[in-house]
């Protein structure tokens, strides 16, 4: 039991250090989907299947999605700025 | 500050942190072992107590009831936030006056592979049925409300991810999901409050418990887990539908 966790805590430790180290967002949030499942079963090893099940939704889906949708959202802003200074400068 | 004095400043700092570290990890209790007192006391009190076998919903939502009632008040202050942040510009304004809300005005994306579609689509159901299945049965195992509505308020994403926005929005209703809402939220304050009418605390479990093991008992609890659910569900589905339908308006938007 203690060796199962304590290689889950020391894949946990390695995948947070994927997702610092991943330069392309739409990789890095995969990576976050992925960290967030670890987490998930961390808690069920640990004895925790509540926080686990929301972990699961919370952590794996809903959060990278919030990020994706949020970056999604920036990128449309940003080229519409972009493109609102180039019109400026056209005229 | 050159590359190498900074180097040397992280040094000492991380030196200093492992030393501190290593002194607070050196007597920590052995793996898996529990001290706390309190943990035991509720697990052998909550099934005479409130009869719920799940003990973690019946301290979030019965001993520490009042908490939880922050915590619902924070997602929902949180989806009021995202909705105000993402409310329509002008210009969109202008647009959607003229052209209406209706989903033909968004430029959408075509549905993705068979294979994608014909697993999310099988999967629909089931996530709707289990979301339901979790947050009525959080009193007897492991779940509640708020899980529950998570997984209810998924079923519709993966409905975006196999067909389109269209298909999104032709199952969900944006006012009647914001009435959702805020009944949930509202309902659970209520029901706090129907104690104060039996002359007892705020949040006081008085309705009747039931029989250990079935769905309908352990009072309040059942009741506020599926509250919660209701509010859960609700935000998760505005907070997804406001920021598809703003990424959608405004790519229609650049089109024009």
């Amino acid at each position: 039991m203690m060796i199962l966790g304590v290689g889950l805590l020391a894949l946990i430790a390695v995948s947070a250090f994927v997702i610092v180290r991943t330069d392309d967002v739409t990789n890095q949030l995969l990576a976050l989907g992925f960290y967030g499942l670890l987490f998930a079963l961390m808690f069920f090893l640990f004895q925790a299947p509540d926080v686990a099940l929301s972990q699961i939704t919370v952590g794996a889906i809903a959060l990278p999605l919030m990020f994706m949708l949020a970056i999604t959202r920036m990128k449309h802003h940003g080229e519409l700025k972009a493109e609102r200074k180039t019109e400026k400068r056209d005229e | 500050m050159s590359e190498k004095r900074r180097l040397l400043l992280f040094l000492v700092g991380a030196v200093g942190v492992a030393a501190v570290y290593c002194a607070g990890i050196r007597n920590m209790p052995p793996w898996g072992t529990y001290r706390g007192p309190y943990g035991d006391v509720i697990a052998s009190l909550a099934v005479f107590q409130r009869h719920a076998t799940d003990t973690v919903n019946a301290i979030t939502y019965d001993y520490r009831g009042f908490d939880t009632l922050g915590e619902e008040f924070i997602l929902f202050s949180a989806v009021t936030g995202v909705m105000l942040l993402l409310r329509p510009e002008t210009k969109e304004k202008r647009r959607r006056a003229t052209e209406g809300e209706n989903p033909a005005s968004f430029r959408d994306s075509a549905a993705l592979s068979e294979t994608v579609q014909v697993f999310t689509t099988g999967v629909f159901g089931f996530s709707v049925l289990f979301g339901i299945y979790i947050g009525t049965h959080g009193q007897l195992t492991p779940g509640g409300g708020f899980q529950g509505g998570v997984i209810i308020a998924a079923a519709p994403m993966l409905l975006y991810v196999a067909e389109n926005f269209e298909a999104f929005h032709r199952i969900l209703s944006h006012p009647l999901m914001e009435l959702m809402e805020a009944l949930g939220a509202a309902a659970y304050a209520v029901v706090g409050l129907i104690a104060l009418a039996f002359g007892a605390p705020f949040l006081t479990n008085v309705l009747p418990l039931g029989k250990t093991g079935d769905v309908f008992s352990s009072g309040t609890i059942a009741l506020i887990s599926a509250l919660v659910g209701v509010e859960v569900a609700a935000g998760f589905m505005l907070v997804t539908f406001e920021y598809l339908r703003e990424i959608l308006s405004r790519q229609k938007n650049e089109e024009d």
